[in-house]
């Protein structure tokens, strides 16, 4: 890959409402990406690894968990500083950033709100290093876009100190090496609890899911649960119910929203970039009506997008921002970041495709992203759902006969 | 140990430069900023791991306005202790200088870095001037800097070679390139920053001994001209009369 030369659009002054700790934040993450990431990037998606040496600058730049207040060992940073370090993560890389999404959003969001003091003193502060990594189990291989419908459960083992878990989970993030899971299952009554789920308990095996041309450089896995005894201790007592894991995923989405944003800004960059170095007929490609059309369109994408990307980060410091618009911020923002590589692929002509450009990379991440925390056609459901008041999500299937 | 880091703002690399006045000031409208990297990643890294290793105490001082405060909250992120503001506009080095020799005279430090140059300006003056001002030794562009009990040994980059030289502090040292490496600001250290000291001084007076006539934007880049390898006597004549760089 070439020198990273990135620097973020900002038509709007958009820069003038952040405080300057939300720069220096932004700032110090960037600057960690250009010098660790950006030069070893290509090799790992290219061999699908995902670069480990990179968990202990992850937690001090604060990537996990920078919302955990500082008795649990995080920095007590604001939504907003936790957007800004998605961004610049997936401004390089999607997967980079699903590593970060999944530890802070996924693993010790529910620990934060949900567990005991003792499960928050227990895990937060080595997660907040890197020490600990974690990972999310809700999805199911036949349970996507339908968590409810899960089938993992865990019953009483008779003991008074333990349940047995049994199922499955699909498409788990950070699964191949995570020390933990926290997992989401169904006690006896069918009610949703979260559970620990710790690395080296009997029957817990967390095999590696191949052949993926999206988030190469990601590790992704299932969890596999064959009567594995987990003490009464590792349930989150908190919270139960299926709002508890949609919680997470409130704030996951809200930090890939920030994310996508940073993966359409990398693309305009370099296209922007590239339109002016690169000549035809004599000229920069800038110069001609239909690169800077694409070009025009791009930029004024990003500016809609970073203004209803900030005013979601305001409302969630305030604790207002709803599900519903989460879901806007997350949808709109990935697939505007899908359209303008699509279209900084086009700008780069051959070029585009090569790994000389994260344009490509870009473009194949975004496929999982826009599928993963919510399909593109479920949080249009949302926005549906929210404008109506009448959910679209089930139906009864008619008798055919 | 007591350290005095001096570090002065510097425009991003990316931010449009332009002036106004009649072209006689620099238009700040719109520049991002930030702390010259010779005194960043050199002058400060160093008196940092010089505290890691021996102890002390690291300060950082600028002289400018309450909108420079983003540089000295990065400055503190990266390590410092604490960060002295001189409130004032500074006109030129003599007047920075003067002001920071000010509040060195009755603070007692034992070594004063600075980076070798501002990358805007690119004086090399303000280090001399201080050494001068508190009649302390002064080298200049050192890229290695070690301390020995009151003993410093430097090196500096000379033709052909390198130049080894030892002071006594306290002393006054300006950094270059290989004296340290750049260190980016760890979430603890922006945190901790927010509640570490920073003290703001009024500027003592000083006579104004540089005005500004103007500033020039350098000539915008040519477009190049390719030449194939049998047209020497063109090449020898378009470097002669038209680069005018032989």
């Amino acid at each position: 890959m070439r020198t990273d030369l990135y620097t973020h659009p900002d038509y709007y002054n958009m820069d003038d409402l952040l405080s300057e700790e939300h720069k220096l934040v932004r700032d110090a993450a960037r600057a960690w990406v250009k010098k660790e990431v950006s030069p070893i990037i290509d090799e790992h998606y290219e061999k699908a690894t995902f670069p480990m040496h990179l968990l202990k600058g992850l937690g001090e730049i604060g990537a996990f968990g920078p919302y955990i207040p500082d008795e649990y060992g995080g920095p007590g940073l604001d939504q907003i500083s936790y957007g800004l370090i998605m961004q610049e993560l997936e401004r390089c890389d999607s997967g980079l950033r699903s590593t970060a999404s999944v530890q802070s959003s996924l693993v010790m969001y529910p620990i934060w709100k949900y567990g005991s003091e003792e499960q928050k003193q227990k895990y937060l502060p080595k997660l907040a290093t890197g020490e600990m990594m974690g990972c999310f189990g809700l999805t199911e291989p036949d349970h996507g876009s339908n968590p409810g419908g899960m089938i993992t459960n865990f019953k009483d083992a008779g003991d008074g100190e333990h349940v047995i878990l049994n199922g499955a989970k699909m498409w788990i993030s950070n699964a191949p090496f995570a020390d933990i899971a926290v997992v989401w299952a169904k006690d006896e009554t069918g009610r949703i609890h979260g559970i620990v789920v710790e690395r080296g308990m009997e029957g817990f095996s967390t095999p590696e899911m191949h052949g993926k041309l999206s988030l190469r450089a990601s590790s992704t896995g299932e969890l596999i649960f064959v009567d594995v005894k987990v003490p009464k201790s590792h349930i989150l007592p908190g919270r139960t119910g299926l709002g508890a894991p949609l919680s997470c995923l409130d704030s996951a989405r809200f930090g890939i929203a920030w994310g996508a944003l940073g993966a359409a800004m990398d693309c305009y960059d370099q296209a922007l970039r590239y339109s002016k170095e690169r000549t035809q007929f004599g000229v920069p490609i800038g110069s001609f009506q239909l690169i800077q059309k694409k070009l025009a369109e791009m930029i004024t994408e990003i500016t809609k997008a970073q203004l209803l990307t900030l005013r979601v980060g305001q409302l969630r410091n305030e604790g207002k921002a709803t599900s519903a618009q989460i879901s806007m911020a997350k949808r709109n923002n990935v697939e505007i970041a899908l359209n303008i590589a699509r279209e900084a692929r086009q700008i780069h002509g051959g070029m585009g495709i090569t790994s000389e450009y994260s344009i490509m990379r870009h473009m194949a991440n975004l496929e999982s992203v826009v599928t993963y925390e919510g399909t593109h056609d479920i949080h249009l459901l949302i926005t549906g759902m929210d404008v109506t008041g009448i959910p679209a999500f089930t139906r009864e299937m008619p008798d055919l006969k | 140990m007591k350290i005095l880091v001096c570090i002065s703002k510097a425009p991003d690399t990316t931010s449009k430069i332009a002036f106004t006045d009649g072209n006689t000031k620099f238009d700040e409208n719109g520049v991002q900023y930030i702390v010259n990297p010779y005194d960043e990643w050199y002058a400060l890294v160093r008196a940092l791991e010089i505290k890691e290793t021996s102890g002390g105490q690291v300060t950082i001082i600028t002289v400018g306005s309450a909108a420079d405060e983003a540089i000295i909250r990065k400055a503190l992120a990266i390590g410092a202790d604490e960060a002295v503001r001189i409130d004032a506009d500074p006109k030129d080095a003599y007047y920075t200088a003067t002001q920071i020799a000010e509040y060195a005279k009755t603070n007692g430090f034992d070594l004063i870095l600075t980076g070798k140059e501002t990358i805007n300006y690119n004086g090399s003056q303000v280090a001399g001037m201080i050494a001068a001002s508190l009649d302390f030794p002064l080298v200049s562009l050192a890229s290695k800097l070690e301390v020995n009990g009151s003993t410093l040994t430097l090196e500096k980059e000379a033709t052909n070679g390198l130049q080894i030289v030892e002071v006594s502090l306290p002393a006054v040292v300006s950094c270059a390139k290989g004296m340290a490496e750049q260190r980016i600001p760890n979430m603890r250290g922006i945190m901790a920053a927010r509640t570490k000291p920073l003290t703001v001084i009024p500027a003592v007076a000083v006579e104004e001994m540089t005005s500004y006539v103007g500033y020039e934007m350098p000539a915008a880049k040519s477009a190049c001209k390719m030449l194939t390898a049998d047209q020497m006597d063109e090449l020898v004549s378009l470097l002669h009369n038209e680069a005018k760089v032989i």
